[in-house]
């Protein structure tokens, strides 16, 4: 039905596309002058296009989300109050389905009361009287809209303008749109972590070193909820994870951007890049199926106890998978600074690779300092990798070889699974995100500082 | 100071002193050159060393994802004669509707007939028809109920469903072995291991290695991969369909929401957007949003898409849109790096003209950036498309066993997939499933990227 109308609706606003490009051509007069118009034909055509189907859609739009609550409020106005009020919520929907199959004619199985059949025979009667008046009241108001728009125009309407601040306003509606994603994100988080916080108190979050939240059938907050122990977890794994990709980065940057021929230089770099394509997951089970084992046999090599998920083989992996971020970030900021201060420094006799540790990178310092930043953020916020590589042990210790437990294993951890929404051991994942979220937002807001002044500075 | 030493100094020139001198001082930066240039060197192999490590790490990620991979796309299967013997599919013909019946009681009628179908022997069907291959194997008809995979009696009791005219007839089919013996072929379990740490009983491994040998069960290519969706009860038959299909409606989704508000949004900034407070707060949110954890985007889709508007968990529907508001973004900041690119003489030229700003921005500045924004939405559905952690927390990590017709049903996705073989029991198995997934995974990325990258190639401008 709403398939259907949508059809007629969609012809509708062709059809009206036509007449409002016929009638300016016919204002247009003799030899079809369109100079003697304001707008181009087209716009005219789209104007009544616009008032025919706008209106006609809103109209629907509402019409569907009234509709579901009116049928039930009739299906109700017909059930004896004996019987709906011993209903609960699951009763009254399996109620509403058995008398919306009888008034379908699909029939129930068992013989249906008569209440039943009576309720069934005012929703079937509703029903059909509804759908008519919506395909009467949807197709008078494109037509009303249709009308109204025609008989608007003349040769001097400025039908340009109009269609065009009706484009201008639709641009701004989804400009708005990344806006409310973030009004979004910041406020579920907010309500869900005041939520966790009336159980829990933002002290103990904050400052507690134990984690242990316990199960959510028990209905309260009992265990401890204390951040710091996944902090800590994060900040090892992360730690690792930028020992590996910074020293590698920063240099496959300089070699590439000072030292490689053109030719090695078209094909290393996408190559390389191939590496930030590659989705987390992958990692992590790259990290799982191949790295963590193989730590485990050096580990045994060597006489020490290495385990197979541990904050050293997730932050290893993490530190590949950061090395392209971490490259080509520098490589752009490494080939912006001036050529001028290259040529001063080698015209005095240094060499190229003193020339670059003495007066290019102390001159690309901010920027690197923000790229180093942007790579920090990039790992804090990492999941798939630690939720596969680090284990899931809450507890603060200094082990590289062991397993940890970071914020982001934890959000996944105490969303999935058969948590209780409403728990605090699932609320709890909303304050980590906030947390999180807070976090990354701070060293983004930092980076982006910085890498934007650097620029300026040589620009 | 005595001056008298200096060489410079004409008065007492000593040639000697003089040449010993710059004997001395040529020494020193001969020495100190040498070193530098040392230094140079190693510098310069580090440099080269980063470069062989970054790729090296490439190459050791692709090899051993395909190393372990692509054994898993054969897979031990035997191809038998089976006769859909009416003797043994007894459960009456199917239902058809009555005149004074309603479509309720017809529904109930066939329903037990579909349960009188599911009560039928279809596992006798199989065994007779590996025993008639091997007769000497009459005996140990037991045994071979364990040797294929337990769906694949539903599979005939589909077929027949669809199509009752087969009762009666013969027809050669193709069934997969049971996961436990295909591990046991391909030669995935330690053979030297006794009995109790086995996972097939001895007369079941006996009777595999024979059939093997007599060329019943072969190892052919593994078309049930793509065909059928994940499957608990019997892990051999386990595919990608269903992820796959769940992961093509979210990037519909993601197509028809982020692409053209993004570029909507782009355009905007870009070209209309007055410089004011408010425009440079959205410049400095879009920035911050691109950076924002993913795993962020996961939270505000349980937050609000379950929580308040209560869309059901699992959907493509959820998920398609939180992944749509995650790669925003990425679409709004390259569809505007792609709109500074057109010089702004083709703007000023559209203008002189007697152009409006509309008309300039979509006649002339929008075609001519749309490479670049292709490549980039391109790119941005590949980003979305390789996503898992938002996908956990909306409930897309269920076990789903069916494959997904509408963006409302339940679905996973395949990565998420990925995710959830890893975590199966039945290691041995999976292990080459799940680098399996994570090939097919890696082949569609990768044609996405080459796409973007022949678009980009074919239509760039270079002004």
């Amino acid at each position: 039905m709403n398939l259907l109308l949508i059809g007629v609706l969609l012809a509708l606003v062709a059809i009206a596309y036509q007449i409002g490009l016929r009638k300016s051509r016919n204002l247009a007069g003799m030899g079809n002058n369109s100079a003697t118009l304001h707008s181009r034909p087209g716009y005219y055509g789209a104007l009544v296009a616009l008032w025919c189907g706008i209106p006609a859609f809103l109209i629907l739009i509402i019409w569907n989300m009234v509709e579901p609550s009116v049928l039930q409020h009739i299906i109700f106005n017909n059930i004896p109050a004996s019987v709906s009020a011993t209903l609960d919520a699951a009763g009254r929907d399996v109620l509403i389905d058995r008398v919306q199959a009888i008034a379908s004619g699909f029939g129930v199985t068992d013989k249906p009361a008569a209440y039943e059949i009576a309720a069934a025979q005012q929703l079937a009667k509703f029903e059909s009287i509804a759908s008519f008046a919506k395909l009467a009241v949807v197709l008078s108001a494109g037509l009303a809209g249709l009308v109204w728009a025609k008989r608007r125009l003349s040769q001097q309407y400025r039908a340009r303008n109009q269609v065009e601040k009706a484009i201008n306003v639709a641009l701004i509606l989804c400009s708005g749109v990344a806006i409310l994603t973030t009004i979004g994100i910041v406020m579920s988080m907010l309500s869900e972590a005041l939520h966790f916080f009336k159980f829990v108190s933002p002290v103990d979050f904050f400052f507690g070193t134990e984690w242990n939240p316990g199960f959510s059938t028990s209905g309260n907050a009992e265990g401890s909820y204390g951040i710091l122990p996944l902090l800590w977890g994060t900040f090892m794994v992360s730690g690792i994870a930028l020992l590996i990709a910074v020293p590698v980065g920063l240099m496959i940057a300089i070699y590439l951007a000072e030292y490689a021929s053109p030719n090695l230089r078209t094909w290393a770099k996408p190559a390389i890049e191939v590496l930030a394509g590659i989705p987390t997951i992958v990692y992590g089970v790259f990290a799982m199926m191949i790295i963590g084992p193989f730590f485990k046999m050096l580990g045994e090599s060597v006489g020490i106890n290495i385990n197979a998920t541990s904050a050293l083989t997730a932050g290893f992996v993490m530190g590949i998978m950061i090395i392209p971020f971490v490259s080509s970030l520098s490589d752009d900021i490494i080939t912006q600074v001036p050529r001028s201060l290259r040529d001063g420094s080698l015209g005095l006799g240094a060499t190229k690779s003193e020339t670059i540790r003495q007066v290019v990178l102390p001159a690309a310092l901010p920027g690197i300092t923000g790229a180093f930043l942007l790579a920090v953020s990039r790992a804090v916020g990492e999941t798939m990798i630690v939720v596969l590589a680090a284990g899931n042990s809450p507890i603060l210790h200094a082990n590289p070889f062991e397993a940890v437990s970071t914020v982001t294993v934890t959000i996944v951890k105490q969303l999935t699974g058969d948590t209780d929404f409403a728990s605090p051991q699932a609320l709890v994942a909303f304050a980590l995100g906030l947390t999180l979220f807070v976090i990354t937002l701070g060293l983004n807001i930092i980076a982006l500082y910085i890498v934007r002044k650097y620029r300026e500075q040589y620009e | 100071m005595s001056s008298n030493t200096s060489p410079l100094d004409q008065n007492v020139f000593d040639p000697k002193a003089a040449a010993e001198l710059r004997e001395q001082r040529k020494n020193r930066i001969q020495s100190s050159l040498a070193r530098r240039h040392r230094k140079e060197k190693t510098f310069r192999i580090a440099g080269f060393s980063a470069v062989i490590i970054g790729l090296a790490f490439v190459a050791l990620l692709f090899s051993s994802i395909l190393a372990k991979g692509l054994p898993a796309f054969w897979q031990s299967s035997m191809t038998v004669p089976v006769y859909f013997d009416p003797a043994i599919i007894n459960a009456g013909a199917k239902p058809k509707q009555l005149p004074n019946e309603t479509p309720a009681h017809f529904e109930e009628r066939f329903v037990a007939w579909q349960t009188e179908m599911g009560m039928v022997d279809w596992d006798a069907l199989i065994v007779n028809g590996i025993v008639s291959k091997d007769p000497s194997l009459e005996s140990q008809r037991d045994y071979i109920s364990s040797i294929y995979t337990s769906s694949e009696s539903y599979r005939l009791r589909d077929m027949v469903f669809a199509d009752p005219s087969l009762i009666g007839t013969k027809e050669d089919i193709k069934f997969l072995a049971d996961a436990n013996v295909d591990v046991w072929l391909a030669g995935n379990i330690d053979r030297s291991l006794p009995d109790d740490q086995q996972q097939l009983d001895p007369e079941v491994r006996q009777l595999a290695d024979k059939l093997e040998k007599q060329g019943i069960i072969q190892s052919t290519f593994n078309t049930n991969l793509f065909v059928t969706p994940d499957s608990r009860s019997s892990p051999a038959s386990s595919g990608l369909a269903g992820a796959f299909m769940g992961s093509l409606f979210m990037m519909l989704i993601v197509i028809v929401i982020s692409i053209p508000i993004g570029v909507a949004s782009a355009i905007y900034l870009e070209e209309f957007a007055p410089k004011n407070v408010m425009t440079d707060i959205i410049e400095v949110n879009i920035n911050n949003l691109a950076a924002v954890p993913s795993i962020v985007f996961g939270l505000l889709g349980a937050a609000i898409f379950i929580g308040w508007m209560h869309l059901p968990l699992s959907a493509p529907l959820v998920g398609g849109l939180v992944l749509s508001l995650m790669t925003l973004p990425t679409v709004i900041i390259t569809t505007r790096a792609s709109l500074k690119a057109v010089p702004p003489s083709i703007r000023q030229a559209a203008l002189g003209l007697g152009a409006s700003k509309f008309q300039t921005v979509f006649h002339h500045v929008l075609p001519l950036a749309l490479p670049g924004i292709m490549t980039g939405s391109i790119i941005g559905v590949a980003h979305a498309l390789g996503e898992t952690a938002p996908l956990l927390l909306i409930g897309m990590s269920a076990f789903v066993a069916s494959v997904p017709t509408t963006p409302l049903d339940q679905a996973t996705a395949l990565p998420v997939q990925v995710y959830l073989w890893q975590g199966n029991e039945l290691r041995n198995f999976f292990e080459g499933r799940t680098a399996a997934a994570i090939i097919v995974l890696l082949v569609l990325l990768v044609s996405l990227n080459s796409l973007a990258i022949w678009l980009r190639k074919k239509f760039e401008v270079r002004w």
